[in-house]
C-alpha cells in the first residue's frame, strides 16, 4: 500500500548500452518467468501493477518479491486487467518508470486501455505470455493474441527463449523511453514453453541497474503540475469540430505509427537488430518467432546435418515488422516456410505482405490450442519445398 | 514548483494570450477562498469558464464550483470519462486526464501512487469527476476497488440519473420507473445505494446532496479533499439534473434541485472519527488565518 523508499538498495546506475553490452555477465539457469522478473529487478523500475492470469502470474508473484526486497518502489494487485492497464496509464502521467504483465483473456481484457497506451504517451513495459484465446478455455501457449495487439502502435518483441526474454525486457524500458519513440513496448514470448522452463541465462550483477527514470525527457511532459510547459490537457476528446476532430486524430495517429518506426534503430542499437539470419545464402527460408523460431532453429540443424540449402530467419521485433530486413533477406529464395504457434498465421501474412513474391510462402506448419510444434512437421515442409520426399514420423 | 511553472517571465507575458495572462494575475492561483472562491464567483478569473453545456444545465454550474472551491489549484489534477461532465472539466485550467470508458478511479489511484513516491512532501491533489455511468455503471468495478483498497483522493459523482452524452439512457442512478431510452417501459429497479455502497467499500467521508446551498456545497468538496489528503477514499454523490432529458424548463432548473433536496437527495453526510478530526482541525485553522487577515485589515485601516 505504501512506497517503500526506506529500503532503498545501493546500485551501480548505469546506461542501457553498457548494461546490455558491456556489464559482466554470469550464467544461471531460470525460467522463462524468472528472467523477465530478474530483468525487471535490473530496470530501475519505479511501480508494477500487478492481476493474475495463468501462466503469466509466475511473473507478477517475483516481481512482487522484487519489491518487498526493495527494487521496486511501489506494488499493488489490481482489481483485473483493465483496472491494471488503466492504473499504468494514470501513474504513466505522474512521471514514472512502470511494468506489467498479462496473459491470453487477460491481454483482451485489459485490451481498451492498453491500445490507448500509445496515443496516450504511456511509455510502460507490457509482458505478454502468450496463452489461448477461448473458446475453449485452455491455458496453453497459443499466441494468437498477438496478432490483437500489433495495430495499436505499441512495439513489439518477442523472445525465443529465456536469454531473450531478459535482454529483450531490459531493452524494452530504454526503447520506450527515448524521446523520439515514448510508446509502449511490449516483449512476447509462449506462456509454459518459456514461463515454466528453465534456460541457460547470462545476467547482469544484481547491484547494477538501469538509471532512473527521467521525466522530464519526454514529448510530452508529465502532468505533475511541476514539469513546464503546463500540460493542460484543455480537448482531451477532441470535440471542437468534426474538422478538427479528423485531424488531429489523423496527425496523432501518424505521429504514433511513426514512433512506431522511429524505434527500429534502437531495436538495432540494443537488440543487433529485428532479425536474425543464418545461411544468407539458402534456397529455401524458414522465417519464424518467438518459439517457433526455437523450433526452426532445431530444424534448421538438421538440415545443415543433411547437407540441404536451408536458411534461418528469426523474427525478432514484430512491431516496427522488419519489411526491409526481411525482402532482402529473401531477395534470392525460391521459398519460404513460416512455422507458426497460432491458426491464424499472423506472421506469414506479415512476411506475405512484406515481399514482391509472396506466391513462394508456405502457409505454416502451424500448431494451435498450445500444442508443441514437432520439428518433423517443419523438416517435412523442407524436404515439399526441395521436391524431396520425406517420410513424416510424429 | 508548481505556481511557478504556471507564472510566466514578465518579458514573455505580452506575447501570451490574453486569457492566460490575466489567468495568473487574476485567477485563483494561491490566493485564499475569500479572495477566488464560490463566494465572489464573477469577481476572478475563473478556471473553467467557457464550456459547450446546454443552456440551463445544472452540471455546468456544479463544475464551476467544484473547480472554485479546490484548496489547491495549482498542484490539483483531475481525471474524467465520457460524459457531459467532462466537456466542462477539460475546458479548465487545471490538468485533466481522459483515460477510457469508466476507468478514472483505476487511473486516479495509479497517478496519486506515483505522485506520493515521487513527491512525498507535497500536497498533490486528484480528483475524479464522472457522471452517474462513469461511476456506478461501466466504471462500477473500478469505482468499488479503488475505494476498497483505500486509495487516497477525491471521488464526485455528478448524477443527471441518465446518460446525457449519448442521448438519454437509462442508467443505474436512474429512479425506477423512469421512461427512458433503453428503458420504454419505465426503468424496472430503483436508485442504486451510492453512497450506502461507498461506506460498505471505505470511504472516510460521503456526502449525498443536491447542491443548492453554494457556500454549504464548496464547504462539503473543500472537506472531500482535504479529508482524502490524509485518511482515505472520499465520495460526493451531488444531484446536478439534466433538463434535456428530463424535461425541465430551463427556468425551472433550481426549483428541481431544490425539490430534489426533499426526495432522492436529502442531505446526507458520515464522516470515520479521523475524517472529522481531519475536518475540525483544518477549519480551525482556515478560521484562524481569517481572523488573523481580518485583524489585520482592521489595523491597517486604523
Amino acid at each position: 500500500m505504501s512506497p517503500n523508499p526506506e529500503k532503498k538498495l545501493e546500485k551501480t546506475l548505469v546506461d542501457i548500452n553498457y548494461l546490455l553490452k558491456e556489464a559482466p555477465r554470469e550464467k544461471h539457469f531460470i525460467t522463462g518467468a524468472q528472467a523477465m522478473a530478474e530483468a525487471v529487478k535490473r530496470a530501475s523500475v519505479d511501480m508494477a501493477i500487478a492481476y493474475p492470469i495463468t501462466p503469466q502470474s509466475e511473473v507478477m508473484h517475483l516481481v512482487g518479491d522484487i519489491y518487498a526486497q526493495g527494487h521496486i518502489k511501489e506494488y499493488y494487485r489490481a482489481e483485473e486487467e483493465l483496472g491494471t492497464m488503466s492504473a499504468i496509464a494514470g501513474a504513466a502521467r505522474a512521471g514514472v518508470r512502470l511494468f506489467t504483465a498479462t496473459s491470453g483473456p487477460g491481454l483482451l481484457r485489459g485490451l481498451e486501455a492498453i491500445v490507448s497506451w500509445p496515443g496516450h504517451r504511456v511509455p510502460a513495459v507490457l509482458g505478454i505470455l502468450t496463452r489461448v484465446i477461448n473458446a475453449p478455455l485452455s491455458i496453453q501457449p497459443d499466441n494468437i493474441e498477438m496478432a490483437y495487439m500489433m495495430h495499436c502502435g505499441a512495439v513489439m518483441l518477442h523472445a525465443e527463449n529465456q536469454q531473450d526474454t531478459f535482454d529483450f525486457t531490459l531493452a524494452a524500458f530504454a526503447i520506450a523511453e527515448k524521446v523520439d519513440v515514448y510508446i509502449p513496448v511490449a516483449v512476447a514470448t509462449e506462456g509454459f514453453f518459456v514461463t515454466h522452463a528453465k534456460g541457460y541465462v547470462e545476467m547482469t550483477p544484481e547491484d547494477m541497474a538501469l538509471n532512473e527514470f527521467d521525466p522530464v525527457a519526454a514529448p510530452v511532459p508529465a502532468m505533475d503540475n511541476e514539469t513546464p510547459p503546463a500540460r493542460i490537457q484543455r480537448d482531451a476528446p477532441v470535440q471542437k469540430s468534426n474538422f478538427m476532430s479528423y485531424l488531429i486524430h489523423a496527425v496523432w495517429q501518424q505521429e504514433i505509427w511513426d514512433s512506431n518506426k522511429r524505434a527500429m534503430k534502437y531495436i538495432y542499437e540494443y537488440l543487433g537488430g529485428p532479425i536474425e539470419v543464418k545461411n544468407p545464402e539458402s534456397e529455401v527460408f524458414l522465417i519464424a518467432s518467438g518459439c517457433a523460431a526455437a523450433q526452426a532453429r532445431e530444424a534448421w540443424r538438421y538440415a545443415q546435418e543433411a547437407g540441404l540449402s536451408v536458411g534461418l530467419i528469426k523474427v525478432r521485433a514484430i512491431r516496427p515488422f522488419p519489411i526491409d530486413e526481411i525482402r532482402d533477406a529473401v531477395k534470392n529464395a525460391k521459398s519460404i516456410i513460416v512455422p507458426e504457434h497460432n491458426i491464424i498465421g499472423w506472421l506469414c501474412k506479415e512476411v506475405k505482405a512484406a515481399i514482391p513474391n509472396g506466391g513462394i510462402v508456405t502457409e505454416g506448419p502451424r500448431v494451435y490450442g498450445g500444442m508443441t510444434l514437432p520439428v518433423e512437421l517443419i523438416m517435412k515442409e523442407i524436404h515439399n519445398s526441395l521436391g524431396l520426399e520425406y517420410d513424416l514420423k510424429l | 514548483m508548481s505556481l511557478k511553472y504556471i507564472t510566466p517571465a514578465e518579458r514573455f507575458k505580452k506575447y501570451l494570450p490574453k486569457d492566460y495572462v490575466e489567468l495568473v494575475d487574476y485567477g485563483p492561483f494561491g490566493k485564499t477562498q475569500e479572495e477566488a472562491g464560490p463566494g465572489n464567483m464573477g469577481q476572478f478569473k475563473e478556471l473553467v469558464e467557457e464550456h459547450p453545456m446546454c443552456s440551463g444545465c445544472w452540471m455546468a454550474y456544479y463544475i464551476r464550483l467544484i473547480f472554485a472551491s479546490l484548496p489547491n489549484p495549482e498542484d490539483t489534477v483531475t481525471l474524467g470519462t465520457a460524459g457531459c461532465g467532462r466537456l466542462a472539466i477539460s475546458q479548465a485550467a487545471v490538468p485533466f486526464i481522459y483515460g477510457n470508458y469508466g476507468d478514472q478511479n483505476a487511473m486516479a489511484s495509479g497517478l496519486t501512487r506515483a505522485f506520493r513516491l515521487r513527491f512525498p512532501d507535497k500536497t498533490k491533489d486528484v480528483i475524479t469527476i464522472a457522471g452517474d455511468g462513469g461511476t456506478m455503471d461501466i466504471g462500477f468495478s473500478m469505482t468499488m476497488h479503488s475505494w476498497i483498497r483505500g486509495e487516497k483522493f477525491t471521488t464526485i459523482m455528478l448524477d443527471n440519473e441518465v446518460y446525457g452524452n449519448t442521448g438519454g439512457q437509462s442508467s443505474g442512478m436512474s429512479p425506477q420507473g423512469a421512461i427512458l431510452k433503453m428503458a420504454p417501459k419505465g426503468k424496472d429497479f430503483g436508485k442504486m445505494p451510492a453512497t450506502e455502497l461507498a461506506r460498505a467499500a471505505g470511504c472516510v467521508y460521503t456526502v449525498r446532496m443536491s447542491p443548492t446551498n453554494i457556500k454549504k456545497a464548496a464547504k462539503i468538496i473543500r472537506r472531500a479533499i482535504f479529508v482524502a489528503r490524509e485518511v482515505g477514499p472520499t465520495f460526493i454523490h451531488a444531484y446536478t439534473s439534466c433538463n434535456i432529458e428530463y424535461s425541465i424548463p430551463t427556468h425551472e432548473v433550481f426549483a428541481d434541485a431544490k425539490a430534489q433536496e426533499k426526495d432522492r437527495f436529502t442531505f446526507e453526510e458520515y464522516m470515520t472519527d479521523e475524517a472529522k478530526e481531519v475536518i475540525e482541525r483544518v477549519e480551525a485553522e482556515e478560521k484562524a488565518a481569517r481572523m488573523a487577515r481580518k485583524a489585520q485589515k482592521t489595523e491597517a485601516v486604523n
